[in-house]
């Protein structure tokens, strides 16, 4: 059977749809991280903290999962993606499973005993279950814009001559804290939705005001370091968008520059930075306004815009290789096969949306500010 | 060449997380079926302390639950760190399952376990046990999936390699879901899981009856236990593993390693029932064998053969040669795609380019084989006997178990209800409180008998599993490991002591505990539920 849509449109769909999910796990366990990250700071007291915990108590774990789709979804359509980065960033992955293997430990266990040092030492660790894959998620992005230390031998086995301090330069540390400060913002904009007014919810506003304004100065700033030390790669000659998924069959070479380049040959694709602007720029006005609606959509549209920003800029690319550009992933080359392309949209287009319509069914249900009155009499409270 | 630390390293390192994390996910695929059992007789009688037994169980639920998700996270992406070439050798098929599962199954459990801890004051009775049903129905859906997924390392239909691509690209998605060994594993482990969190219940309410303490809630929970548990052990022994053993050469080496099978016998085979397997001098000592049994269980005829390791070995040899062509035309097409000789000859040998791969572990050219070379890597098709062997008796045996116990557990229950004479029942119960790690030493054997019987393939016949591991060096994997046992220690002694806490509390829904140190006691909002009469 030949699939009825063609490889070369799939392997844009799914590209896309690696997007989506990028977007969709920041914007929906982005705030579960930027609230884990925000605990100890907006909430001082255990019943404090046990708002905010409940704020995000009853759906954290429905978030979660597009982690773990992402995982899933990459392994299905990008094997080779899958194969070489989470290989390559071995260490900093483990760093990034034990801190999300803490926090829902942290939040199903640290009610279940009243001593206030087990509950801090369960607050230590939802904080770090916050803000380590954060960062981590942040210097990954900033390694992958500037080339990995790669290479492909000819049975296509991939070898990764970095380490795991290397990982972590200028540039990359920027996009680390540009995620921190993006995931805070959402996360506090969502406490101060989901909270009861009073000291909490306007603690949350606060730090969500900083993280706004820390958000649109790194933005700005990796832009700036994008332009002077040119980061980029492109594909040499005419690749054939429906070959085989083998880097040996095109040449990718370095192109300093290419990655802004890219903007300047489609202008449409300033829209995803626009928006990484602006979007903390709602959000900061929303939270000065007291409109927690307006700075959460600011906060959602700042995540998807940077995210947005970062993958436009380098397709076809998805994986560039820094000592071998010739190993480099692409759209052309990385995917899997025409086949599995096909079936696997099939199962998201039945599956996702019933997956939102049940998502949204439980927001529902949950719909409502947490109220210190609850945490102090709802059994089933964290 | 191959740095065989770093395989056994990652071998470890898998098998420990997975181990790990299948000492959870037994309990959370038969609890949560058995909490729907529990909710909806609540709902249908209507009966309070039907909503007493399943609170008191999701809680217990909850405790477990969040490790095996906390647990799962690790799975999901240790193949790409560890397994990076198994990863893109067939990633094609591989990852399908794996997307699936989360698209599928994790959003279902994940999502609606939300509801269902936190939505018993804002949702309806039916849409209550409806989220319960749908976090049941969630965990048992992944454990489909990823059955799927490992039904295929086992049993890699729907799918043949590709030089262009140089892995392995799907053909028919259709075979690879409906894999037979797929299905007979996963009513299987499912199963077993059952059985698990039956034996869990039971157990509890065993210790409770014993104590005098929650009598009525314990009776109860013991009677469900006793008849899920029964059903599910018959289960797991009838429809067992068996099923797909004939299908390959594959699967046939593990039949015939599991049995200690060194020579084909004349149909019907017999079964051994005590051996000591010796590796090196390639036999069974002091064997104790029951005629028949064998050929009648796994070909389900009197004339079926069941073929034995030598047999079997020397098939692999020739299949090696073959393989050995299929790998040089490979070779050639890496060079020059449009050579049509080349694409000719791999067409015909592309089913054994697996087996010549094997030779890699000694040589990094598998085309300068000698005939002695072949030979040593055709015995490397046979995985640990001794191992194999004992790890099947002690899983089987404890599944026979299983049914016996739950058939006692049901007849007193319910024929007897709960009155026996000369002191049988209290016996019975004092037992059942300490079998309760039994289902799980079951299940990670049984774990460990397939992929052990595996070996040495990743993907059976097609990738061998010292060519799947990632470019890592000892080192790295060592603080992995040493990090992943340090964590997931910690988790494991916090998460008994919680669970034995909450028994110890019982079913009392002791409400002062949700809040900080030092509230008042006293103020429970729900009245405590320990008054409920026993009828």
């Amino acid at each position: 059977m030949v699939p009825p849509i063609d490889y070369e449109t799939l392997r844009v769909i799914w590209w896309l749809l690696m997007g989506v999910l990028l977007i969709g796990f920041a914007l929906t366990d982005g705030f579960d991280l930027g609230v884990a990250a925000l605990l100890p700071f907006v909430a001082k007291s255990d019943e404090e903290r046990r708002m905010v915990i409940n704020a995000v108590g009853a759906t954290w774990e429905g978030n979660q999962v597009w982690f773990i789709l992402g995982g899933g979804a990459i392994f299905a359509a990008w094997p080779f993606v899958y194969a070489v980065s989470f290989s390559g960033f071995y260490l900093a992955m483990f760093l990034v499973l034990a801190a999300l293997i803490l926090r829902p430990v942290g939040f199903k266990y640290r009610s279940k005993r009243p001593e206030p040092k087990w509950r801090a030492r369960w607050d230590w660790a939802l904080f770090v279950g916050g803000l380590v894959p954060a960062l981590v998620f942040g210097v990954a992005v900033g390694n992958v814009l500037t080339g990995v230390p790669f290479r492909l031998d000819s049975d296509l086995r991939a070898f990764y001559e970095g380490t795991l301090l290397g990982l972590f330069h200028p540039f990359s540390l920027l996009a680390g804290l540009l995620s921190v400060a993006m995931l805070v913002l959402h996360g506090a904009a969502w406490l101060a939705l989901k909270v009861e007014h009073g000291t909490v919810h306007d603690r949350a506003q606060r730090f969500g005001q900083v993280a706004a304004l820390v958000a649109i100065a790194l933005f700005a700033l990796g832009g700036v370091m994008m332009a002077t030390m040119g980061y980029g790669f492109r594909v040499e000659g005419v690749p054939d968008p429906a070959g085989p998924s083998n880097p040996h069959l095109m040449t990718m070479v370095a192109a300093p520059g290419a990655w802004l380049a890219n903007f300047a040959t489609h202008p449409w694709m300033l829209t995803a930075p626009l928006l990484g602007f602006t979007g903390p720029l709602v959000a900061l006005a929303g939270m000065r306004a007291r409109r927690e609606v307006l700075a959460f959509g600011g906060s959602s549209a700042a995540a998807a815009g940077i995210i947005g920003t970062v993958g436009l800029s380098m397709f076809p690319f998805i994986l560039p290789s820094s000592i071998d550009p010739a190993s480099s992933l692409t759209v052309w080359n990385a995917s899997s096969s025409h086949m599995t392309l096909f079936i696997m949209l099939l199962v998201t287009c039945v599956f996702l949306p019933i997956v939102l319509a049940y998502t949204a069914w439980a927001y529902k249900v949950m719909f409502g500010r947490v109220t210190l009155h609850e945490v102090r009499t709802n059994p089933d409270f964290y | 060449m191959v740095d065989m630390a770093v395989i056994e390293l990652s071998r470890v390192q898998f098998a420990l997380t997975a181990l790990y994390h299948f000492l959870f996910v037994p309990l959370t695929l038969g609890l949560s079926f058995m909490l729907v059992i529990m909710e909806s007789i609540y709902v249908m009688t209507d009966r309070p302390i039907w909503r007493v037994v399943t609170r008191f169980w999701a809680k217990l639920f909850a405790i477990n639950f969040v490790l095996g998700v906390a647990t799962g996270i690790t799975m999901e992406f240790e193949f790409g760190t560890n397994w990076s070439y198994f990863s893109h050798y067939v990633g094609d098929i591989f990852g399908a399952p794996l997307a699936i599962e989360g698209l599928m199954a994790f959003f279902l459990e994940a999502t609606f376990v939300g509801m269902m801890f936190f939505g018993w004051d804002r949702l309806s009775k039916r849409q209550h046990l409806f989220t319960t049903f749908m976090v049941a129905l969630g965990s048992n859906l992944s454990a489909l999936w990823i059955l799927i997924a490992n039904g295929w390392m086992q049993h890699p239909t729907g799918s043949h390699f590709n030089p262009d691509t140089m892995r392995m690209e799907v053909t028919d998605f259709g075979a690879v879901i409906f894999n037979p060994v797929a299905q007979a594993k996963f009513v299987h482990t499912v199963s077993a899981g059952y059985v698990c969190a039956s034996v869990f219940v039971l157990g509890v309410s065993s210790y409770y009856i014993l104590r005098g303490k929650w009598v009525a809630v314990a009776k109860r929970s013991f009677t469900v236990a006793a008849a899920f548990g029964l059903a599910s052990a018959l289960s797991v022994v009838v429809l067992g593993d068996e099923s797909g053993y004939t299908l390959t050469d594959n699967q046939r080496m593990k039949l015939a390693s599991l049995e200690a099978m060194w020579h084909t016998e004349p149909a019907p085979a017999g079964i051994a029932l005590f051996g000591i397997p010796s590796m090196e001098g390639r036999k069974t000592l002091y064997e104790v064998k029951v005629p028949y049994v064998l050929g009648l269980i796994s070909t389900r005829s009197l004339t079926g053969k069941v073929a034995g390791i030598d047999e079997l070995v020397v098939k692999a040899e020739t299949r090696i040669e073959s393989g050995i062509k299929a790998y040089d035309a490979v070779e050639k097409l890496k060079v020059n795609r449009g050579d049509m000789t080349a694409r000719a000859v791999f067409e015909e040998h592309k089913l054994d380019l697996g087996y010549a791969m094997l030779l890699k572990r000694f040589m990094p050219d598998p085309r300068g084989a000698t005939p002695a070379d072949i030979e040593k890597a055709a015995w490397t098709t046979v995985p640990n006997v001794p191992v194999m062997f004992w790890l099947f008796r002690a899983m089987a045996g404890l599944g026979f178990f299983f049914i016996a116990f739950f058939a006692a557990a049901f007849w007193m229950a319910t024929i007897r209800r709960f009155g026996c004479a000369n002191g049988f029942c209290r016996l019975f119960m004092r037992a059942a409180v300490w079998i309760i790690p039994l289902p799980w030493l079951a299940i990670e054997a049984g774990w460990v008998l397939a992929e052990i019987g595996r070996q040495p393939w990743a993907i059976d016949g097609v990738l061998p599993t010292f060519l799947g591991a990632s470019s890592l060096t000892v080192p790295q994997i060592w603080t992995t490991i040493i990090g992943f046992t340090a964590l997931y220690g910690t988790l494991a002694v916090i998460e008994v002591r919680l669970m034995l806490a909450a028994i110890a509390h019982g079913p009392i829904e002791d409400h002062a505990l949700a809040g900080p140190a030092g509230a008042a006691h006293g103020q429970s909002a729900h009245p405590p539920y320990a008054a409920v009469p026993a009828e």
